[in-house]
């Protein structure tokens, strides 16, 4: 079948068969290696991506169940600069706070955050856990995952206040 | 892990929807897909055609008619937490709707979808049974209603005619001015399959007088039950009596033992559960 997907806005159009997951599809027909094949039946959350601003697991949705749909990538996740290479605040914080250490689950670690910071400004540390509970890390403990997406929704919310003020 | 060929059907109506199912005896409905795909992956399932109704016309709607909330097949279960009408109506749904896998699940996952995967530990069968709510199904040319609790016989197990779409849930409004429910599940980790679940909902009229009692069990069981609570109407309910009355009623029901959770356990637990939920629900209508 040939399909049309928005992959962080671009129009991808490939022939595909219909059982390749969207997850195949992001890294084999589209090359962005960025998002991760972990357990590959919905279980570790490694291949988290954002469908129309919140996060899924790609490995659990078909690409052609996705058309129409606008998908946000790990490589597509600093919308502002996309072109830069640089860092967004959610990955900065996760640089500074060691929110990784090989680095599997971060991709899917960060777009998570992405999806819950977007709705929930100042979530609580219970409220974090409670987003990420569905992304396995096998080497952080997760305390420092919890540290680095905390400051980042800091860093977010003091974003257009005066540096003054703070 | 890859699932094994098959081709993609995108029907807009029900009729074609229910053609396809006709026409392909190996066929499968494709609804938020978050069993079914590792299902796939896994080779467990091997469908030759999946037919995905995520956009057919009215299966994302919730309306209140009369006294009936309808909810179409595929809501998601995010856009369920955040919708008023069953936040007013079907509070028991919502509190048990954050059990309900992990949240980028629940973005994807339905109503519809896990009714009809029926597996034993699942929160939404469970409310529905708890609640009597009706399934209605197309098959052919045949609309059939049946009750949530005639619905499930088993583990993965449902009357669900092998050709038949579900196409709308109807939950029952209470008639009674106030609702109490709790909803309490224990599992190995947080949204991982339960061992044992409990839902409980208790009407109480104008009066103060409790008129319903309603407990329901999921994960401890094959498929979720309601359990009959007798007795209650002659005293004065407080949760020493609860307790005793939930044993009671627990006395000939078979509990599932595996590698997970003996049954005594699970017994143990639901007793404990249903206790937890029973008191959430009395503190919210202002009982105890």
């Amino acid at each position: 079948m040939k399909i049309e997907i928005n992959i962080n806005n671009n129009i991808e159009i490939h022939e595909v068969e219909p059982r390749v997951t969207l997850l195949d599809f992001i890294r084999d027909n589209v090359g962005l290696k960025g998002t991760h094949a972990g357990c590959e039946h919905g279980v570790c959350g490694a291949c988290t991506v954002l469908m129309n601003g919140e996060a899924v697991r790609s490995c659990l949705v078909l690409a052609v169940q996705s058309m129409g749909d606008k998908i946000i990538t790990i490589e597509g996740v600093n919308s502002e600069d996309s072109e830069s290479g640089l860092l967004n605040i959610i990955q900065d914080a996760f640089c500074e706070k060691h929110g990784l250490q090989c680095g599997y689950c971060t991709s899917g670690m960060i777009l998570t955050a992405e999806a819950l910071l977007k709705v929930n400004t100042s979530p609580t540390r219970e409220e974090v856990r409670e987003a990420i509970s569905g992304n396995i890390c096998r080497c952080t403990g997760y305390v420092q995952i919890v540290d680095s997406i905390m400051l980042a929704a800091d860093r977010l919310s003091k974003r257009n206040t005066s540096p003054d003020k703070s | 892990m890859k699932p094994a060929p098959f081709n993609y059907e995108r029907p807009k109506t029900l009729d074609a929807v229910c053609d396809f199912l006709a026409k392909n005896s190996n066929s499968l409905i494709l609804a938020g897909g978050q069993s079914l795909l590792p299902m796939l992956s896994m080779r467990l399932s091997r469908p030759s055609l999946l037919i995905d109704v995520a956009h057919v016309k009215g299966f994302e709607e919730i309306k209140k008619i009369g006294n009936t909330i309808n909810i179409g097949p595929m809501v998601r279960q995010s856009v369920a937490l955040e919708s008023s009408v069953l936040k007013n109506h079907l509070p028991l749904l919502i509190k048990a709707l954050p059990f309900v896998g992990h949240p980028p699940i629940r973005v994807r996952g339905t109503l519809g979808g896990s009714l009809v995967q029926a597996d034993p530990s699942g929160e939404i069968p469970l409310v529905a049974v708890t609640l009597g709510a009706v399934f209605h199904i197309r098959d052919g040319n045949d609309n059939i209603e049946i009750l949530a609790r005639d619905f499930f016989l088993g583990p993965m197990l449902t009357a669900m005619p092998s050709s038949g779409c579900l196409y709308k849930i109807s939950f029952p409004v209470s008639k009674y001015s106030k609702i109490g429910c709790g909803f309490h599940e224990i599992a190995s980790r947080k949204s991982d399959y339960a061992f044992a679940s409990t839902a409980v909902q208790i009407e109480q009229n104008e009066n103060g007088k409790i008129e319903t009692i309603s407990l329901g069990i999921g994960g401890a069981l094959d498929y979720p039950q309601v359990i009959n609570i007798s007795g209650y109407n002659e005293k004065k309910i407080n949760l020493k009596l609860l307790k005793e009355l939930i044993s009671e009623a627990l006395l000939n029901i078979d509990f599932v033992g595996d590698f997970h959770a003996s049954a005594s356990y699970r017994k143990r637990v639901t007793i404990k559960l249903a206790s937890r939920s029973f008191s959430d629900a009395l503190k919210e209508i202002g009982y105890i």
